[in-house]
C-alpha cells in the first residue's frame, strides 16, 4: 500500500491504496466520481479520459503510483456552481450526445485540446478526439460542437 | 409554436454531458456481490467434471453455481428455446457459460474463475454454415443443423429467366459485425422481499422479465425490471441481456444479496451476439429495356450454436431479398444454420444489410451490363405507391423511394466516365433500400405497445412507455409527442425510467418501432386527459370545448389565452381524470410460410445512399469522401436527432463496408478488443449530407414512420459500387479491406 496526495477537481485528496490500482478505479470506486466511464479497461476506447496535469490521459492506464502530486480534472470538475462549460453547452445545442457513454471522455479530450489550442481546425479536432470511440453519432455533430465551443470561449472569454 | 418537426434539445443531454447520468456500473447496493461467469474454452465438448472443491473456499468467494442450482427451467427464452443459461453436459461454443462465481470483490471472483478446473472431452466441431447442412457433418441442432428456413415463390422462375436478355449470378459473403456499444453488458439483481428487482443496460425489459422469471421459477409479478441509462445497443442488447440478467439474478436468488455483473470487453466480444456472417448466391436477370424480370436467391446465415433471434433475422432478410424493386418472378430460399460458434442475433438492420449488399451489387452490375446509368436503371424498377412487393404486398401509403433517389442524384450524382492516370482513383456509387417498420408478421404477437401519462397538479407531466431509450432519442421524440398532444410546454414533460411495473408488455425496442408504436400509444393515453383539460379550459374561456386550442403551455379561444397550469389546477379541483393508459396494436400483417406471400409489414421506410470514394492503388486503401443519405421516414419529429441517427448509421455502415472484420478461427474470435477489431474513428468519418423527404404516414404519430436502422443498410453497397466505379474491382466479400483490394489488383496487374 502507498499513500498518495493529489488534486482532483481543485480539491486536495490523500488516499492509501495499492500502487497498481488504476486512476479510473480510484475515481469511480474510492471517490465516487462515476462520470468517468470504463469502456475497455485497456486504453483503446477513450471513455475514461481525464485531464492529468493539462494532458488528456486514459485513466484506466494511469496507476496510483504515478499520481502523487498530480492535478486531475474529471467531467465533474468541468461545470462550476451549475454553470456548464462551453463544451457541455455546445454538445447539448448541437445534438452531439446520443447514448452518452463516450461523452465524458470525449469532452475531456476536447477540453484538453482547447486548453492548448483555442481555435483548432476541423482536422485538429478530429485528430484530438481520434482516440475516443463513439459508436452512435458518426462524430459529425461532436466535431461541430467542439468548433462551436471554441468560438464561444473566444467570444466570451 | 408547434414543436413537432423542430430541433428541440435532447431531454437526456445535460445529464450525459455532466457525467450525472447513471449507467448500470455507476450503481452500487449495500452488501453487493460481484459475479463472474466461467466459460467454455472449447467450441464443442462434453463436460466430464467441474471441480469447484478447492475454489469455493477461497477467501472472498461466497458461492459458485452450476445448472444444478437453477430453481426454474434452464433455458433462455427467445424463439426456439434451445439455449441453456448454464451448459449441462455439452458445450457448443467458445465462451458458453458453465458456472457462476460470486465474491465479495471483483479480484476474488476473477481469481477464482481461473482456478476452477473443468474436465472436457472434445467433440468434433462444425464451423462452416454451408457445410453444416451436409449429411455427414456433426449435428448440433436437429437432423440437419437448420434452425430455420424461409421461402418466397412468385411467378415462374424458369420462364422468368428465359425471358431475360442479361443474367448474372454471383456468390457474396459478409463478415461478423460487432455492435461495439461503448458500455459493455451489465446488470444488478436485487432481491427485495419477495421480488427480484433487475437493473441494467437493455433494450427489452419484458424479455428480461420473461427470462429471469423462467430461470428462477417466479411469476412475472415477482420480477421487476428497470432499465438504467443504456450506453448504446444497436440490437446487441435485445436478447442477450436476458442471459446477463439471469446470471446475476441466480446469484442474487441463492445468496439473497444484491449481485452485480459487468462484462469485460473481451468477454462481451467473445460471448455476446453479433451481426450474422452470410453466404449469398444471387442470380438476377433483366430484359434489354432494363426491367428486372427474375431473381433467384439462396441466403445462408451462420447462426452460431443456438438459435436465439436467428429465425426472425432470417425472415426479415428473406422479405427484403429482392430490395425495393418490382419483380414478377422470384424464388428465395434462406437458411439459418447451427455451427459451433458464438450465437449471432440482432444488429441494426436485422438480416437486411447482408442481403442488401448482394441486391445492390447485382443491380449495379446489371446497370453496367445494360450500359445504363445505375440511377436510371433503378428508376425503372423501384417500388412506388400502387405497386406490389415481391411478397405480393400492395403498397398504398407513404413510399417515396423515387423522391429519395431523385433528391440524392440532384445533390451529387456524376458518374465517372474518364480514367484518371493518378494512382488515386475516384468513384461514385449508389444504393437503395427499404425497410419494414416494426415487427411485422414475424413477431406479430409482440406488435403492441402501452403508455402511461400523468399530468400532475402543478402542470408538469410524467409519462412511461414500454420501449427504451438507448441513445437513439426516443425520450426526446416521445416528449415532443406528449407535449404537442397536451399543449403543455416541452420543458414540463419528463419520461420515467422504463420499468415493467409501470406499463404493460410492449414488446421489444427494436425494428425501428418505438416512434410509431409508443408514439401512438402515448397519443391514445393523452386523449382522456386532453378532454379533461379542454372541457375545463372551455369553461374558463367561455366557449365550446371544440373551439379550445392547446399549445405551448396555453389554452386559447380566439384572442383570449389562459395559462395551462391554471387550467390543470382547476382540473384537479374538479377531480377530472388527469392520468391515463394508452394502448396501440399494430395494423394487420400476414405471411404464408409456404409461398412467402402476404403483407409482411404494415409500412416501409426507404432510402438512397450515394458514396464518393478514393481508392489508393498502391495501398489498397479506400477513403470515403462523402455520403449523401436521403431517407423517407414519414414526418420527421426532431430533425437534429434524426440527422444524428443517419450520421451514426452511416459511419457504422462505413465500418461494415471497409474495416470491421472479425477473425474467427476454429470457433475462436481472435480480435476481442478495439486495437484488433477496428472501429471507425473521427478521422474515418466522411462528409455526410443527410436529407429527409417527408411524406406523412397516415397511421404514424404526426405522420412518422421508423428510422433507427434504415441509415446503415445501404451504405456498404453504395461504397463497394463506388469502388467498382473507381477501379473496376467488384468486391463480393465484406469488408473491402486493403488486403482484398490489393490482391484483386495484383491478379489483374497491367490492366490499369
Amino acid at each position: 500500500m502507498i499513500k498518495i496526495k493529489f488534486t482532483v477537481n481543485s480539491e486536495e485528496r490523500e488516499i492509501v491504496t495499492e500502487p497498481t490500482r488504476t486512476l479510473l478505479s480510484i475515481l469511480r470506486e474510492e471517490l465516487g466520481l462515476t462520470g468517468t466511464k470504463e469502456g475497455c479497461g485497456k486504453g483503446e476506447c477513450g471513455a475514461c479520459t481525464v485531464i492529468m496535469d493539462g494532458k488528456p490521459v486514459p485513466s484506466c492506464l494511469v496507476l496510483a503510483c504515478q499520481l502523487d502530486g498530480c492535478e486531475i480534472t474529471t467531467i465533474e470538475g468541468l461545470s462550476e456552481n451549475g454553470n456548464l462549460d462551453p463544451l457541455q453547452k455546445a454538445f447539448i445545442e448541437e445534438g452531439a450526445v446520443q447514448c452518452g457513454f463516450c461523452i465524458p471522455g470525449m469532452i475531456m479530450s476536447a477540453k484538453a485540446l482547447l486548453m492548448r489550442n483555442p481555435s483548432p481546425t476541423e482536422d485538429e479536432i478530429k485528430e484530438a478526439i481520434s482516440g475516443n470511440l463513439c459508436r452512435c453519432t458518426g462524430y459529425t455533430k461532436i466535431v461541430k460542437a467542439i468548433e462551436k465551443a471554441a468560438k464561444m470561449i473566444i467570444h466570451h472569454g | 409554436m408547434n414543436i413537432i418537426g423542430k430541433d428541440i434539445p435532447r431531454k437526456d443531454a445535460e445529464l450525459k454531458v455532466t457525467g450525472r447520468a447513471k449507467y448500470i456500473d455507476d450503481l452500487t447496493f449495500p452488501n453487493m456481490l460481484y459475479v463472474k461467469v466461467l466459460r467454455s474454452r472449447f467450441p464443442h465438448a462434453m463436460i466430464k467434471d467441474i471441480d469447484i472443491s478447492r475454489t469455493k473456499n477461497n477467501k472472498g468467494i461466497v458461492t459458485i453455481l452450476t445448472y444444478k442450482d437453477i430453481p426454474g427451467v434452464n433455458v433462455v427464452p427467445v424463439v426456439l428455446m434451445d439455449q441453456p443459461l448454464l451448459a449441462e453436459k455439452e458445450v457448443r461454443y467458445i465462451g458458453e457459460p458453465i458456472a457462476l462465481i460470486a465474491g465479495e470483490d471483483k479480484e476474488a471472483t476473477e481469481d477464482a474463475s481461473h482456478e476452477i478446473k473443468v474436465e472436457y472431452e472434445e467433440l468434433k466441431p462444425i464451423f462452416d454454415p454451408v457445410l453444416a447442412m451436409k449429411r455427414n457433418s456433426p449435428k448440433i441442432y436437429g437432423k440437419d443443423n437448420v434452425f430455420s428456413h424461409h421461402r418466397i415463390r412468385r411467378g415462374n422462375i424458369k420462364r422468368g429467366f428465359n425471358e431475360c436478355d442479361i443474367i448474372i449470378e454471383h456468390r457474396y459473403t459478409t463478415s461478423y459485425q460487432e455492435h461495439a456499444y461503448i458500455e459493455t453488458q451489465g446488470m444488478i439483481a436485487v432481491p427485495y422481499e419477495e421480488t427480484m428487482v433487475i437493473y441494467g443496460s437493455m433494450q427489452c425489459p419484458f424479455y428480461v422479465q420473461d427470462a429471469v422469471s423462467k430461470i428462477l421459477g417466479l411469476p412475472y409479478n415477482r420480477v421487476e425490471v428497470i432499465q438504467t441509462a443504456t450506453g448504446g445497443a444497436f440490437g446487441g442488447k435485445e436478447d442477450v441481456p436476458s442471459l446477463v440478467a439471469s446470471q446475476a439474478a441466480l446469484i442474487a436468488f441463492k445468496t439473497r444479496r444484491p449481485a452485480k455483473l459487468i462484462y469485460s470487453r473481451e468477454e462481451d466480444i467473445e460471448s455476446m451476439s453479433k451481426r450474422h456472417p452470410a453466404v449469398i448466391h444471387y442470380k438476377s436477370g433483366v430484359t434489354r429495356d432494363g426491367h428486372l424480370n427474375a431473381v433467384e436467391v439462396k441466403y445462408i446465415l451462420n447462426a452460431g450454436a443456438y438459435s436465439t433471434l436467428s429465425p426472425i433475422v432470417l425472415w426479415r432478410g428473406t422479405v427484403h431479398a429482392v430490395g425495393p424493386y418490382k419483380c414478377p418472378n422470384v424464388k428465395v430460399d434462406s437458411y439459418a444454420t447451427a455451427t459451433n460458434t458464438v450465437p449471432c442475433g440482432a444488429f441494426r438492420g436485422f438480416g437486411t444489410p447482408q442481403i442488401t449488399f448482394a441486391v445492390e451489387s447485382q443491380m449495379d452490375e446489371l446497370a453496367n451490363k445494360l450500359n445504363m446509368d445505375p440511377i436510371e436503371f433503378r428508376l425503372k424498377n423501384i417500388l412506388r405507391k400502387g405497386d406490389r412487393t415481391v411478397t405480393g404486398h400492395l403498397i398504398k401509403d407513404s413510399m417515396e423511394l423515387e423522391k429519395t433517389l431523385k433528391k440524392a442524384a440532384q445533390i451529387g450524382w456524376k458518374i465517372k466516365k474518364e480514367e484518371s492516370k493518378d494512382y488515386i482513383k475516384r468513384g461514385i456509387g449508389v444504393a437503395c433500400n427499404y425497410y419494414g417498420v416494426g415487427l411485422g408478421a414475424g413477431g406479430k404477437h409482440l406488435s403492441k405497445a402501452g403508455a402511461m401519462v400523468s399530468v400532475l397538479g402543478d402542470g408538469s407531466v410524467n409519462f412511461a412507455v414500454g420501449t427504451t431509450e438507448m441513445g437513439q432519442g426516443m425520450e426526446t421524440v416521445l416528449s415532443q409527442v406528449a407535449a404537442s398532444e397536451l399543449g403543455i410546454k416541452y420543458e414540463k414533460v419528463s419520461i420515467v425510467l422504463t420499468d415493467t411495473t409501470r406499463v404493460p408488455d410492449s414488446g421489444p425496442t427494436v425494428a425501428s418501432r418505438a416512434t410509431v408504436m409508443s408514439g401512438n400509444a402515448l397519443i391514445k393515453a393523452c386523449k382522456p386527459i386532453k378532454k379533461s383539460i379542454t372541457d375545463i379550459a372551455a369553461k374558463m374561456l367561455g366557449c365550446a370545448p371544440s373551439k379550445v386550442k392547446l399549445a405551448n403551455g396555453f389554452a386559447g379561444f380566439e384572442k383570449k389565452r389562459i395559462n395551462l397550469d391554471d387550467v390543470v389546477s382547476e382540473c384537479f379541483k374538479e377531480k377530472r381524470i388527469m392520468s391515463a393508459q394508452g394502448w396501440y396494436k399494430a395494423p394487420y400483417t400476414s405471411w404464408n410460410k409456404a409461398t412467402g406471400q402476404g403483407k409482411p409489414y404494415f409500412i416501409y421506410s426507404t432510402g438512397t445512399n450515394i458514396a464518393k470514394v478514393e481508392v489508393n492503388l498502391l495501398t489498397g486503401e479506400v477513403l470515403v469522401k462523402k455520403i449523401v443519405a436521403v431517407h423517407d421516414v414519414g414526418r420527421v419529429i426532431n430533425p437534429q436527432t434524426a440527422a444524428g441517427q443517419v450520421e451514426g448509421g452511416v459511419l457504422q455502415g462505413v465500418g461494415y463496408a471497409l474495416f470491421e472484420e472479425m477473425d474467427s478461427r476454429d470457433g475462436k474470435i481472435q480480435n476481442t478488443n478495439f486495437s484488433t477489431y477496428i472501429l471507425p474513428t473521427s478521422k474515418d468519418s466522411p462528409q455526410i449530407v443527410s436529407v429527409f423527404v417527408e411524406d406523412p404516414y397516415p397511421e404514424g404519430p404526426f405522420g412518422a414512420k421508423g428510422l433507427g436502422e434504415q441509415p446503415l443498410i445501404g451504405v456498404a453497397p453504395a461504397i463497394t459500387n463506388a469502388i467498382f466505379n473507381a477501379t473496376g474491382i467488384r468486391v463480393r466479400d465484406l469488408p473491402a479491406t486493403p488486403e482484398k483490394i490489393i490482391l484483386e489488383l495484383d491478379s489483374r496487374q497491367g490492366k490499369f
